[in-house]
């Protein structure tokens, strides 16, 4: 109703009665950000520090070469058995083993993305700091939902990518404010039972990041 | 107005409320066992972050800037959500929300809805509601369905159900799901619950979350969670609807760098969530394509209009003052009375219900300090409460309440040297049949509470002042000192 929300602003603009305020720009430029903005760490440490993180939130972690990549992705789904594996739309075809029978994304209904063994995607950004990948959902990302049903999700990291800390990823993924998003660190977890962490309540039970350099 | 927070109206004092709690030791030892073990795990990663400080400093900037200019954040988000193709709502009340919110389910010919945890539905008493006009509304967070199966309140606002241990969640989940062969073991137990929820997913059309930010400049809504729950709420159903407290905005997409890092890391103890979503207004062909936030006042403003207390609307319910008060770790939630516990429900509860309910809430508290410690966004907790102690005294006691007599009795004999003196000698005087051996053991009346869990020491012989005087006059060197003399 607009009344309410004449009502509503109002009742804030009363509450605010004597407080000073200026320009909302002005006084936002004035906040203290004294945190840490920029990684320290060079490149290689950065890369250690986020393949720790993610084995530390039990993500499953496989170091692999551009050259390779076909073939490391078909190692970790062969290891796990799996047959029934949905591809990202607009994933390069050039990564992807050529030996595997993949299901295309658009092909597939939400029944699919139930029954399957895993998906493959890639990500948009990585962060080192807390063990965490994103996704902006753009070509070869998947939908959100791709990542969310289905029981493994393989999730290929390039190493530049990788950024140190969470102001930095944030950065990166400014220009893509408009797109929907979601941060991954580690497979879906609770701890809601006597505080015990129990991996896998909704989301995917199991992570495996290829990470290419 | 009819301004709710739970049942708090209806609820019994704080002091009351906890003695029945105090005298359930399987209670007691869930709640210490799962605070001890959050605190040890929050303590960890926040000491690994080495700019904590200058986090919590420039998040405490932020939401003061954001609350200074709310009308104008508050104003631009719904533009720029409204242009990515969301409905913004305002609402004035927990009434005006339901109605908009139930509305809103039933034009979308819904009867059924999932839900992600959302501390603000429990605030206005939305399930209730919905349910009042039909409409079924399952709970999808593990802690929120164990709350919901086992008829019971959350007592805590992040692990709502931290007071059950496995045993108890699984005569909830054996009798409630039908699966008499249950084992007690969290894996089996979290598992039966993705079994059952994973089918109303799947079928049920409309969705309901709060939302932990709404970010101003790009319109979009953010939701941190752990167990995905909240990603099948927000990305299956064709219809979600958001409801958030107006202090939920901030003001740049930038900023959520500084509150993604220090929400996880109180609240779970973890560098980062599982999963953390954003979304801005519908997306073509990702999620659903009707998409609401309902902006919710219920109080809020009233909180803002207190200078001294605007600060509370800084919370982003990590529940890290909870954890670590030593109220709360031993009385659990369900004290409070309300959906808001520990510290921060001390003073949000009567605040937003305008100091007339939830007045023994400020009082729940030894003001030891270590919520201010804790909090992530700053909020002096410790000074508020004493704010609200002040106001609860001021606004809400008759002027012919004993205390209030006694206290008024006590300015005016502490704020006059011969009236002081007089009450000394008066007291000796008088004191005499309740000393014995230079100690009161039993007082009688109201300042019985006193001396029913410690004694007083009998007034002295001599005071210090008469004391002093004498000792000007004969320059004797110390009090004599006799028994009974303090």
């Amino acid at each position: 109703m607009p009344d309410t929300r004449e009502a509503v602003l109002e009742r804030i603009r009363s509450a605010l009665g004597d407080t000073a305020r200026s320009e909302p720009a002005e006084d936002y430029a004035a906040i203290p950000r004294e945190y840490i903005r920029a990684g320290r760490l060079d490149p290689e440490a950065r890369l250690q520090l986020f393949l720790e993180r993610l084995r530390d939130y039990d993500t499953h972690v496989v170091e692999t070469s551009v050259a390779s990549l076909p073939q490391t992705i078909a190692a970790v789904l062969h290891g796990h058995g799996q047959k029934k594996v949905i591809a990202a739309d607009g994933l390069a075809q050039e990564i992807l083993p050529r030996d595997f029978d993949f299901i295309e994304e658009r092909a597939a209904s939400v029944d699919d993305l139930n029954a399957c063994d895993g998906i493959v995607t890639v990500c948009m950004v990585a962060i080192a700091f807390t063990g965490t990948i994103v996704l902006t959902h753009g070509p070869g990302e998947g939908a959100r939902r791709l990542t969310l049903l289905p029981d493994r999700h393989l999730c290929v990291v390039r190493a530049e990518q990788v950024v140190e800390t969470v102001p930095e990823g944030m950065e990166r993924l400014a220009q893509f404010a408009a797109h929907p998003m979601t941060f991954i660190s580690g497979p879906s977890a609770t701890a809601d039972i006597e505080m015990t962490r129990i991996r896998g309540v909704h989301g995917p039970r199991f992570l495996d990041v290829v990470l290419v350099r | 107005m009819s301004i709710r927070v739970g049942e708090s109206a209806s609820a019994p004092s704080f002091q009351k409320a906890a003695l029945p709690l105090l005298e359930d030791a399987q209670l007691r030892r869930n709640i210490r066992h799962a605070t001890d073990v959050i605190q040890r795990k929050r303590g960890l990663v926040v000491a690994e972050t080495t700019d904590w400080q200058e986090l919590r400093s420039a998040a405490s900037a932020i939401k003061a800037h954001t609350l200074r200019y709310l009308d104008h954040y508050l104003v631009q988000f719904e533009k720029a959500c409204t242009a990515a193709g969301g409905q913004v709502h305002w609402a004035a009340d927990a009434d005006d929300a339901n109605r908009i919110i139930t509305g809103l389910v039933q034009q979308y010919g819904g009867d059924e809805v999932i839900k992600i945890k959302t501390m603000t539905s429990e605030e206005i008493g939305l399930n209730e509601a919905l349910e009042r006009a039909g409409i079924r509304a399952h709970e999808t967070d593990l802690a929120e369905v164990i709350i919901q199966l086992g008829g019971d309140t959350s007592s805590h606002i992040v692990v709502p159900a931290l007071h059950k241990n496995r045993s108890q969640v699984r005569e909830i989940f054996r009798e409630r799901m039908n699966l008499p062969d249950l084992s007690d073991k969290p894996e089996d137990l979290t598992a039966a619950a993705r079994h059952y929820l994973r089918e109303k997913f799947l079928k049920v059309k409309v969705g309901v979350c709060g939302a932990n930010f709404l970010v101003a400049d790009t319109g979009g809504v953010c939701i941190v969670e752990s167990e995905g729950n909240g990603r099948m709420c927000l990305t299956l159903p064709d219809v979600l609807i958001s409801v958030a407290g107006i202090e939920k905005v901030i003001p740049t997409f930038q900023d959520l760098e500084v509150f993604l890092q220090l929400l996880p890391r109180s609240a779970t103890g973890e560098r980062m969530n599982p999963y953390n979503s954003l979304w801005t207004g519908v997306h073509a062909g990702d999620g659903p394509q009707h998409f609401h936030v309902v902006l919710l006042d219920n109080g809020r403003t009233r909180v803002l209009a207190d200078p001294e207390a605007r600060q509370t609307l800084h919370c982003i319910r990590c529940g890290a003052c909870l954890n670590t008060c030593p109220v709360y770790r031993q009385t659990g939630g369900h004290a409070y009375g309300s959906s808001y516990s520990g510290p921060i429900g001390a003073i949000v509860t009567p605040q937003l219900l305008d100091m007339r309910y939830g007045q023994s809430l400020p009082y729940a508290s030894s003001l030891c300090g270590a919520c201010y410690e804790v909090c992530p966004v700053k909020i002096n907790i410790p000074e508020v409460l004493i704010h609200l102690r002040g106001r609860v005294v001021r606004e809400q006691k008759s002027a012919l309440d004993p205390e209030a007599l006694a206290m008024k009795a006590a300015a005016a004999i502490f704020t006059s040297r011969t009236r002081f003196e007089a009450a000394q000698r008066l007291g000796r005087i008088g004191q005499w049949p309740l000393v014995s051996h230079g100690w009161m053991r039993n007082l009688p009346g109201m300042l019985g509470n006193w001396t029913r869990v410690r004694d007083l020491r009998a007034l002295p012989r001599q005071t210090f002042r008469e004391w002093w005087k004498r000792r000007a006059k004969s320059g004797s060197s110390g009090p004599k000192r006799k028994n009974g003399d303090a």
